[in-house]
């Protein structure tokens, strides 16, 4: 379970029955291979296990059938253990052409279970994936166990009374490919149905042909007896995978993006405010102005903007007249959105800003992730200009993430910086569903009369914020702006004493955010040790992971993963220096690596992958020893 | 949305107590002057109105009017606005903004606030020249402007403010002159107005661009170069004695001459300011060969954004409550107890 730490896990790698298989789904982006995956996921969770899951698409929408290129991708680890990310190597590969083979294979680990569609292998196909010779003939594949199958075939077949033409028949091989893996993973395929159902109401004969495919799939493979046993990780028990042990409670699976928007909603409840939204489409962020803009019902507004600027500013001007400002982009649009951030921090306005951060730099890997824009949150504008940085993990802490976010924003007056990542927004899990009132509630107070002593629209409280004052309360009319403005009055200011000041009271606010959060923790191990592994971000997973299997392996290593990167908790300095050695791993070339030797002025040392794929345990592992030698 | 109740005010209500920082002479010392005149002949609350400009010599405006005011970053008070507007529906929200800071660095805002129609008042202060950054040639300024970036004279060709919100979907479009005595009826009607009100000032920029209008801006010359429209009312200017008539061969508005007060004798068009087809033949007049049209070129309301989306938010709601545990709870569910996972909850 991404969401929680586990302490107490199993100590063995693989108890009895305690297991973890991981299979790719590898096709055309026209295959419905995000579809297929999603299905077997929401079947994975259903079956109790915990599951991470890593959907890998191309930006091209429909890139060309059978290129390279055009592959879509989607991986999924699931077991009786907790599972923290997607998983190293695929223990089976579905490849639904030769492109889809090419791209995947080398990632499957020895031994595993290849399943082609032979149907797709003709001279064309393989020519577009540039192989020279059938690769399910030559003998290239023997590393691994292999299973041709005319899964084209099969499923026209299976399809035929339905009537439908060839493409669309066709269609419905990721169904047939779904019903294949559900029998061999002893799934249950009445959620699935259920769902084509419902997805095709409106086409009927549509709904009975995917679930004709499904049927077949999973028919074929009960006749051929196909099973998935013994094809998790190395040396497998031969039963099938139960349930992961999970705290009790009510789950369901959630993507980032859908906790985010949830997370958001949950913010503006709680501190009393309706939400305004201003978003501009952008991969991977838009997912999240999809979700808000189907919750009017809870007081959000949403406004697809004509570019970024114009998100983030209407933002503004909503926090201006008393909602909450929310904007969302990715890098990309984050960039265009600095001086907009600015005029926040110098009018000192509430506003949330998600940056669902992908590979860059400029277009970059618009549907790959990277953790780069790190220094951007952090520095990212012009002039002294701080503001808070706080980082999701994994979709469940995402929502946990959006509402802390939502606090610091009303509470201290101050835009709010919330990262995440493609891999989060895309990736689901299962997440134990929060129980809504045990949320704290933060409700914001506007001034609405004139105090006695007169209108300071500058004056501050305790956390040095300033009052929020609506326009159209009786009385209370003031002008704000970009300009420097002056000590308690926000007139304009240029004075040199002033700036000094102002200047100054910015930075202790928003450094004064850090006694309103919890002393960093550590997520594993204990402090004082050799080595702590420094996170932040969605490599939580394939760091906690490693960690655990060298702690098992009686190594001193911790295991720290930073959510407040702006300002950091107060202990930080402390808990870092009790170690002899720091890492931090990043999707980056060492971002969080110099703010930690900038803020604390400690040895940390970089591991850094930017190859657009999360890092994976073994990587991690490796560092691990590295740095230990 | 909900209709304002009439506020009773004067002049000085509406004035701050901080010291202007124009340039003595400068035109918007008269607009300012125009607007708190014109404030509490509105009716008009203080608390209730809002002034949000961009970047320039004109957004420096907010300052001066005792109301809410933002000013915002350069070229993007449409959007600040919009976002006032959506949030507040009720406010009465006056955006002021420059050749440069509309039309330039903020032009793709102005042209979707008039697509949208948002309901604010628009007033762009055209001087043809960037004054704040010291007399750069701007987007309206004519062709061969000698200004320090442009020291051989510029190349490219204006804008022309009042056809781009025509052609941006402006549902009301006006022009008016910073020391003309009839600026504040203009504002009255832009204030009428539900929708974007586009107002086109041709202001004086007294230190880099000095009497760029004169040539019909002049009061001497006024009567012949001045064409003051009036809805329902005839298009004649130099006392009557000149008029607007459409030539039906070549499809053109032309300039005729009326004898004796007929004007319907030679054919002068009468002011519809919902004839869209006129508006675009007003807007594209040159000067020189014709009058500067002044007034309201164009007014015809059609429906605001921010009612469109209240009403849109309104009925998306309906029937639906918004209890944030069920949300979370949506879709497949399921428990797991203490003795590990149960069966989904369908």
């Amino acid at each position: 379970m991404a969401t929680a730490v586990k302490q107490g896990e199993p100590k063995n790698e693989h108890p009895s029955g305690g297991e973890n298989v991981v299979v790719r789904f590898a096709g055309d982006s026209g295959d419905g291979m995000q579809l297929t995956g999603g299905q077997f996921t929401l079947s994975t969770a259903l079956a109790g296990n915990d599951l991470a899951t890593f959907p890998d698409f191309p930006a091209e929408i429909r890139a060309p059938q059978g290129t390279l290129f055009g592959v879509s991708a989607f991986q999924i680890n699931f077991g009786s253990r907790a599972i923290e990310t997607a998983g190293d190597q695929p223990d089976v590969l579905i490849a639904m052409n030769p492109a889809a083979l090419k791209t995947n294979v080398q990632q499957v680990r020895p031994g595993g279970l290849v399943i082609a569609d032979e149907g797709e292998f003709g001279k064309r196909n393989l020519d577009k994936a540039h192989y020279d010779s059938n690769p399910l003939e030559d003998g290239s594949l023997a590393k691994w166990q292999l299973l041709k199958l005319n899964i084209s075939q099969l499923t026209l077949d299976a399809v035929k009374e339905f009537g439908l033409g060839n493409k669309e028949a066709l269609r419905c091989k990721n169904m047939w490919t779904l019903g294949l893996s559900l029998w061999m993973f002893e799934r249950e395929r009445e959620p699935v149905i259920d769902w084509l159902n419902t997805k095709f109401a409106k086409l009927p004969n549509v709904a009975k042909a995917n679930i004709a495919a499904l049927n077949a799939g999973h028919a074929y493979g009960e006749t051929a007896e196909l099973s998935g046993e013994g094809l998790g990780t190395g040396h497998l028990p031969t039963h099938r995978i139960g349930a992961a042990p999970a705290t009790p409670g009510v789950y369901r699976t959630v993507t980032g993006a859908e906790a985010i928007s949830q997370g958001l909603v949950a913010g503006a409840q709680l501190a009393g405010l309706p939400m305004f939204f201003g978003g501009y489409p952008i991969t991977p962020a838009s997912a999240i102005l999809h979700h808000l803009s189907r919750l009017k019902e809870f007081g959000v507004t949403t406004f697809q903007a004509e570019d970024e600027i114009a998100a983030i500013t209407a933002a503004i001007g909503a926090s201006y007249a008393g909602s909450l400002g929310i904007t969302s982009s990715s890098g990309p649009g984050i960039a265009l959105k600095g001086e907009a951030m600015g005029l926040a921090i110098m009018t000192e306005l509430p506003l949330v800003i998600v940056n669902s951060q992908r590979g860059g730099p400029s277009t970059g890997l618009p549907t790959k992730t990277e953790q780069s824009d790190l220094y951007q949150a952090v520095y990212g504008r012009n002039g002294d200009a701080p503001m808070p940085v706080i980082s999701a993990r994994s979709p469940g802490d995402a929502f946990e993430c959006a509402i802390e976010a939502v606090r610091i924003a009303v509470q201290y007056m101050t835009p709010v910086m919330l990262l995440t990542d493609g891999y989060i927004a895309n990736a689901a899990e299962p997440w134990k569903i929060p129980d809504v009132s045990s949320l704290e509630p933060f409700p914001v107070k506007f001034l609405e009369k004139k105090p006695e002593s007169g209108l300071l629209p500058y004056s501050r409280d305790e956390k040095l914020a300033r009052p929020w004052i609506k326009p159209g309360t009786p009385d209370l009319m003031h002008r704000i702006g970009g300009i420097e403005k002056a000590v308690d009055t926000g007139h304009i200011e240029y004075g040199p004493a002033n700036h000094q000041t102002m200047t100054e009271i910015r930075r202790d606010k928003v450094l004064g955010v850090a006694d309103s959060i919890a002393d960093q923790e550590i997520a594993l191990g204990n402090s004082g040790g050799k080595l702590a592994v420094v996170g932040w971000g969605s490599t939580f997973g394939p760091i906690h992971q490693a960690v655990r299997k060298a702690i098992d392996a009686g190594k001193d290593v911790a295991h720290i993963h930073i959510r407040n990167i702006w300002p950091m908790p107060k202990n930080m300095n402390e808990l870092l220096k009790s170690f002899d050695r720091v890492i931090v791993p990043e999707m980056n070339t060492g971002q969080l690596k110099t703010i930690l030797r900038d803020q604390f002025l400690i040895d940390a040392m970089p591991v850094n992958k930017v190859s657009g794929q999360p890092f994976t345990i073994t990587e991690i592992e490796a560092a691990i020893e590295e740095a230990l030698s | 949305m909900t209709e304002m109740t009439k506020v009773e005010t004067t002049l000085k209500d509406w004035e701050t107590d901080q010291e202007v920082r124009w340039c003595p002479g400068c035109g918007d010392y008269a607009i300012l002057k125009a607007v708190q005149r014109t404030m509490p002949q509105l009716g008009a609350d203080p608390s209730n109105t809002a002034f949000i400009s961009g970047i320039g010599c004109s957004s420096r405006f907010p300052y001066y009017m005792e109301t809410y005011g933002f000013h915002t970053i350069h070229g993007r008070a449409p959007a600040v606005a919009t976002g006032v507007k959506l949030a507040n529906p009720d406010l009465d929200v006056w955006i002021i903004t420059g050749d440069g800071d509309a039309l330039s660095i903020g032009g793709n805002h102005t042209m979707h606030l008039l697509r949208r129609n948002l309901d604010v008042q628009f007033m762009l202060f055209n001087n043809e020249i960037y004054g704040l950054t010291k007399g750069q040639y701007s987007p309206t300024s004519r062709q061969g402007t000698h200004s320090p970036s442009t020291p051989y004279g510029s190349v490219d060709r204006p804008a022309s403010p009042c056809a781009f919100a025509l052609g941006a979907g402006a549902r009301f479009v006006a022009r008016g002159i910073d020391v003309h005595k009839g600026l504040p009826d203009v504002l009255k009607a832009a204030h009428a107005h539900k929708g974007t009100s586009f107002i086109e000032i041709f202001q004086n920029c007294i230190v880099y661009n000095k009497d760029v209008f004169d040539e019909f801006a002049a009061k001497k010359t006024a009567a012949d170069t001045q064409l003051h429209l009036v809805d329902g009312e005839p298009m004649l200017f130099a006392k009557g004695e000149k008029g607007i008539s459409l030539n039906h061969d070549t499809l053109q508005m032309e300039v005729v001459d009326v004898t004796d007060g007929d004007w319907e004798a030679a054919g002068v068009i009468v002011h519809d300011v919902k004839n869209r087809s006129v508006a675009h033949m007003l807007v594209e007049m040159q000067f020189g060969e014709f009058p500067m049209a002044l007034g309201v070129l164009y007014d015809d309301p059609r429906p605001t954004f921010e009612a469109a989306v209240v009403a849109q938010n309104e009925a998306s709601s309906v029937g639906k409550t918004p209890d944030l545990q069920a949300l979370l709870n949506k879709g497949q569910t399921w428990t797991v107890s203490e003795n590990g996972a149960d069966g989904p909850e369908l």
